[in-house]
């Protein structure tokens, strides 16, 4: 009886964290983006294009004959950094030094990022004139799935801990390290201080702009991850499926009140309830919907955000709020 | 002694001041030449893309946008299409309300009146029908965005964050619905509703021959909306209470303006407005309901709202750019030549789009470079 | 050889657009004394010490440290002289806590623990109260204060600048700090202290430096002055400015305010025990240093601003109806033909919409009237042409935007609209702050016409010269209570500095004291 429940909830958990891993990344980032005064509502095209940079990577490193499995790994991941580097550039650039309104610049960068994903999502063959039938990186992405070949034989605490891809731990560590240096370092507090007041950051001598900049690239870079890792998850591109990831991880940053490691609470939460439809029946739980409701428990993450920012505004609670000087751009001499 | 006092100073070489006002053509001169540096960019990506003349490539655009007629009508009604929502969303952000959830309030409006459509043919008499159709669409898409609007108005909760979400709720309960109402369960498509009686439908204007028939209402009504959001924003005292509330909550106060109940109001006009669009989808363009029905609408029209600078007439300029270039890059990319994928447009109006925000800077700001100094101080 | 001063100011200038904030001033401070600032509002004393803590450059003029001429052109260099600034606005990031605000923007080592120590330290060695750990917005207005000084201190700064420290203090926060200031003396440091009162003068520092519209007046030993003597530094000669002043006829009570007490947000009183009539037909002024409860006053008679206790009556010239204007909104207000109007001092941010025209500004509040949804323009553009045209304000149209005007012609389009709805209460809050001085001369003709038509007005000035040459009674306001009123013809700029000095310390301590029993 314990062992049948047991094996569940590790079914359940692991595959929860699995589900929720691209949504820590790009929550993570948008998180350090945030935290610098930043709405980034670019995020998903971010993703989208830091998917899409790993596919291509992988994709002609898999045309190699004989794939050095580091390489197989690093040059991937390298292009998903350069590529979501490039989005956060062209943010930083429009926003912090250009001063644009941030919402507008945030969409106008998901529809381009999406359509970046999508385009050569599907035209890289014809581009490239290269005789395979279809984008798949098989190869590249059981690489990257692969675990630690001993966790299974540990049991169920191998499988809680030990049995995911290192991406997983990745995504953790990093979402870690940010909490980190948010909340631990001096980097964190300048730029704390900058997203929370940029004029009185400004007078004790922190470069207000430099902070921007490195937090919103930076946080692309981690965002680009995620998306990455979901193009993984499915063997290659697919389209359009990298956006609603990317709404969920700004809900998850709402969700998780700016702090990273509560991200990785919520991102296990959110990856759970994305999926719960699909894990009714590994729930043990003998309730049959009909057809379609799936589409029905695909609202309850965005109605769990709604409910998190309507409790936190009507608390006022100064921690919970988002950061002050949230999508207004800092012009010195705006005084 | 002073003048080596002075060099220490370290004197940046230009400084950024805000500018108080531009004459006009300086602001237009400074948007076409974004939008020209912007499609040299487009040319060379293309180029680099698919080695194809650049030159061939605009050619294919603008006969792709405008190159015969019902290309022409096309563009038009999709022109009509985005304004619309632009001139919804309007509302809000003259409000300083930033209602990004224009998507789900259209979404909740068409799918309202394919609910009639689907539901009250022969129960209900014609006219009837499309009162009730416009009423429930209206109703759907307020009340979508009065959920939000009465959490600002009273709670002071996110606005942007708030209808986002509000966005994939309504996205998934359109997909529920899609899949619910779908002919043969489980395929995910309702098909054309009514083909047949055409209940509900938008009515033809002209007769057979004209190529326009199918488009000239859902532009006309477009156009009717334009001139009635001109007017209620420049004549009407609600418009007049809007700016003041949008530009000062401190004046509102000061003369006693009800600040509540006017972001109350005017969300969900603006709601009501998406809604609209959604029955125009439904009833006017596609006579069904699908999960991508919207079209990105919802958020292209915040940019294109947003480079009006609110202006409801300069919004019909900026939709028609938009569409023009988007129809455009599809007819590009779909051309024999390039046969290209239909979201090449996607990146075509991204970059173009970003350099017009860009562009902004140089309307707002002025660069001033330093004068150097004579030797004495 | 005398000891070469901590600070020393040689010739410093600064101008803003036409108007010259500090003209030619020089002056020092030695170490381990107690300068005080002495001046009135905008005689320049803000800006002389921006200039010595990074905010602005001046114009022209050196600044020496300890003999060595500098230069700072960011507060990071002023930090690097050793000098420190706490300004009236707290530059603090209120989400963290003291400790982390005290070391933002610093290099090295990052190590809050051992911060903490230090500010416990630096706490303990001059007498502080503060919790390192407490997060700003939890804080009250002197823990704040606190905060900003020990952040100073932590960077080792030796010249302490303190703009109006004690503005924003109760009586026992105030001798807590000069107590603090007195230890940081004995360990040598320099302190600054901008003020205009004169109790406060005397009981702290060592030596006052006058200042007076920008130029520097004299410096004078503590010791041998007394208030009379720094008030006539202060207030200077007599100017005469010749404004008109006729004797009000037939002047009733039109507006009654008896024992109003207004608290903020943070339920400390701003007004107590405040009654006062204005009269129909006089212009009532209202002296007082800036933010001593000016503008609550004239918010709450607008209904601005909420009243917890007292009442505000108002008697109809025709009926001579009473009605209570308390927690009534402007609208009920108006409803009740109370013809009431305010030209308060935010002028864009309340009293216009900046980026409105000046037509549409004109429709702010009668926009409501009639029963149509559509706007009139016509009557609010004739009104707008008859404005530009009569008091000759300076616009391209009357279709620009308000925010393109000068701030003498933006104060035109104010006043010409509040007393266009032929008011029987005007009040106007520093109505010719920043004005040239033909547009302050139009105003007070305004003032004075409406005046003879019978209206209540009340004029919250700030230059003495003005207000004893305008009002018929001016009204003394310090603290948030009212020092005394004096009649307008009779008094003289020394009176009334004096008033507005007086110290109601103690019998507000006594009040506190009270309540707390």
């Amino acid at each position: 009886m314990f062992e049948a429940f047991l094996s569940k909830f590790v079914y359940v958990l692991t595959s929860s964290i699995n589900n929720g891993m691209p949504v820590l990344f790009g929550a993570t980032g948008e998180i350090l983006t945030e935290k610098s005064g930043h709405l980034n509502l670019g995020i998903p095209g971010v993703m989208a294009v830091g998917g899409i940079s790993g596919v291509i990577a992988a994709f002609f490193y898999g045309q190699v004959p004989e794939m050095n499995p580091f390489l197989t790994i690093i040059i991937p991941m390298l292009a998903c950094l350069i590529g979501s580097l490039v989005m956060g550039l062209i943010y930083c650039f429009l926003t912090v030094t250009l001063r644009a309104n941030q919402n507008v610049t945030g969409l106008a960068l998901t529809t381009f990022g999406i359509g970046i994903g999508n385009f050569f999502g599907a035209s890289i063959i014809k581009i490239t004139h290269v005789d395979i039938p279809s984008v798949r990186i098989d190869a590249t992405s059981k690489l990257f799935k692969s675990t630690l070949p001993f966790a299974s034989k540990l049991g169920w605490f191998g499988e809680i801990f030990l049995s995911y891809r290192f991406l997983v731990y990745l995504g953790l560590i990093i979402a870690f390290i940010a909490s980190f240096i948010l909340f631990k370092t001096r980097i964190g507090l300048h730029l704390r201080a900058v997203g929370e007041n940029p004029a009185t950051a400004d007078a004790a001598g922190i470069n207000v702009n430099k902070y921007k900049y490195f937090a919103t690239c930076i946080g692309s870079m981690i965002a680009g991850l995620g998306g990455f890792f979901y193009c993984i998850d499915k063997n290659g591109w697919s389209n359009d499926t990298i956006e609603p990831l990317g709404w969920i991880a700004i809900a998850l940053v709402i969700f998780a009140i700016w702090k990273p490691h509560m991200a990785v609470v919520g991102a296990i939460l959110f990856g759970l309830l994305l999926n719960l439809y699909d894990l009714i029946p590994a729930l043990g739980l003998n309730i049959k919907f009909p057809q379609g409701y799936d589409k029905l428990f695909k609202m309850i993450p965005y109605i769990v955000t709604i409910i998190v920012l309507i409790i936190t505004s009507a608390r006022k609670k100064r921690e919970y709020q988002p950061p002050s000087h949230l999508g207004l751009s800092y012009f010195r001499e705006d005084r | 002694m002073t003048g080596e006092k002075t060099k220490k100073i370290r004197d940046p070489l230009f400084h950024i001041i805000k500018r108080g006002s531009i004459v006009w053509w300086k602001s237009a001169l400074i948007r076409v030449s974004a939008v020209l540096i912007a499609l040299i960019v487009v040319a060379i990506i293309t180029l680099l893309i698919t080695g194809q003349n650049p030159f061939e490539m605009y050619k294919a655009m603008v006969d792709g946008a405008i190159g015969n007629e019902l290309r022409i009508w096309n563009l038009l009604q999709d022109t009509a299409l985005l304004l619309v929502v632009g001139l919804a969303l309007t509302l809000s952000f003259k409000m300083r309300f930033w209602n990004i959830g224009g998507q789900g309030q259209i979404i909740m409006g068409a799918v309202a009146a394919t609910a009639c459509m689907k539901f009250l043919p022969g129960k209900v008499p014609d006219f009837a029908l499309y009162l009730i159709m416009i009423a429930s669409a209206l109703i759907a898409g307020g009340l979508w965005a009065l959920i939000p609007g009465i959490f600002k108005a009273f709670l002071n909760t996110n606005e942007t964050l708030f209808t986002l979400m509000m966005n994939y709720i309504a996205l998934n309960f359109a997909a529920f619905l899609t899949f619910r109402w779908s002919k043969n369960s489980g395929n995910n498509v309702i098909g054309i509703i009514n083909r047949k009686s055409h209940a509900g439908w938008f009515p033809e204007i002209g007769g057979s021959g004209f190529v326009g028939r199918n488009f000239l209402l859902n532009i006309l009504i477009v156009f009717v909306i334009m001139l009635i959001v001109f007017v209620y924003l420049k004549y009407s005292k609600h418009g007049y209470e809007i700016s003041v509330v949008g530009e000062s909550e401190k004046t509102a106060r000061y003369i006693g303006i009800n600040v509540k109940k006017v972001i109350i109001r005017t969300v969900v006009i603006s709601g009501a407005i998406c809604g609209l669009a959604g029955l125009i989808l439904v009833s006017g363009v596609h006579h069904t309901l699908t999960t991508d029905i919207e079209g990105g609408r919802g958020f292209t029209a915040i940019i294109v709202s947003w480079m009006a600078h609110f202006n409801p007439l300069y919004m019909a300029l900026t939709s028609f750019l938009i569409v023009f270039l988007e129809k455009g890059a599809i007819q590009v990319a779909s051309s024999p030549a390039l046969n290209l994928d239909d979201n090449f447009a996607n990146i075509v109006t991204g970059i173009i789009i970003l350099f017009i925000i860009g562009c902004e800077f140089f309307i707002n700001y002025k660069i001033v470079f330093r004068k150097r100094k004579g030797g004495v101080s | 050889m005398e000891q070469i001063p901590a600070l020393e100011l040689k010739n410093i200038t600064k101008t803003f657009g036409s108007i010259v904030a500090n003209k030619d001033v020089s002056l020092c401070a030695e170490k381990g004394e107690i300068l005080a600032i002495l001046g009135e509002n905008g005689s320049g004393k803000t800006t002389l010490m921006n200039m010595i803590s990074g905010i602005y450059y001046p114009d022209a003029g050196q600044i020496f440290i300890n003999g060595k001429e500098v230069v700072i052109t960011s507060p990071k260099d002023a930090f690097d002289n050793g000098i420190g600034m706490i300004h009236q606005h707290f530059k603090l990031v209120d989400v963290l806590t003291a400790a982390e605000n005290i070391v933002l923007g610093l290099k090295g080592r990052f190590n809050l623990k051992s911060a903490v120590k230090e500010v416990s330290s630096i706490a303990k060695k001059y007498g502080f109260e503060i919790d390192p750990m407490k997060k700003i917005y939890e804080m009250s207005v002197s823990e704040k204060q606190t905060v900003e000084i020990i952040k100073v201190l932590y960077r080792n700064a030796n010249i302490l600048i303190l703009d109006e420290p004690t503005a924003v203090l109760t009586p026992q926060e105030t001798s807590k700090l000069f107590d603090v200031l007195r230890r940081m003396k004995d360990e040598g440091k320099t302190i600054i202290i901008i003020t205009h009162k004169l109790h406060e003068v005397l009981s702290l520092s060592d030596r006052v430096a006058v200042l007076r519209k920008g130029e520097y007046i004299c410096t004078i030993q503590t010791s041998e002055a007394d208030e009379s003597i720094l008030t006539e530094a202060m207030v200077g000669k007599k100017v005469s400015l010749n404004i008109e002043r006729v004797q009000p006829k037939d002047p009733v009570d039109r507006l009654i305010v008896k024992d109003l007490q207004c608290l903020n947000r943070e339920g400390v009183p701003v007004l107590q025990d405040v009654s006062f009539s204005a009269k129909a037909g006089e212009i009532l002024g209202i002296a007082g240093i800036a933010g001593s409860g000016q503008r609550e006053l004239l918010e709450a008679i607008a209904g601005l601003q909420h009243i917890s206790s007292g009442n505000i009556t108002y008697i109809d010239p025709k009926t001579d109806k009473q009605e209570n204007l308390r927690d009534k909104t402007p609208v009920q207000i108006r409803q009740l033909g109370v013809r009431l109007s305010f030209v308060p001092e935010d002028r864009l941010g309340m009293g216009l919409v900046g980026n409105m025209d000046i037509v549409d500004n004109m429709m702010l509040r009668s926009y409501g009237k009639g029963k149509s949804v559509f706007l009139k323009r016509k009557e609010p553009r004739d009104l707008a042409n008859e404005i530009i045209s009569s008091l000759e304000v300076v616009t391209p149209s009357a279709s620009t935007p308000v925010r393109r005007l000068s701030g003498g012609n933006v104060q035109k389009v104010l006043v010409g609209r509040e007393i266009a709805s032929t008011p029987t209460v005007l009040m106007a809050a520093y109505p010719v702050r920043g004005l040239d001085i033909n547009s302050s001369y139009m105003i007070y003709s305004l003032l004075n016409q409406q005046k003879a038509n019978g209206v209540a007005v009340i004029f919250v000035g700030e230059d003495l010269d003005v207000l004893v040459e305008l009002c018929d009674r001016i009204m003394v306001i310090g603290s948030g209570r009212i020092a005394g009123i004096v009649d307008g013809r009779k008094a003289t700029k020394e009176q009334i500095g004096l008033l507005m000095t007086k110290n109601f310390k103690e019998p507000a301590e006594d009040d506190r004291t009270e309540d707390t029993n």
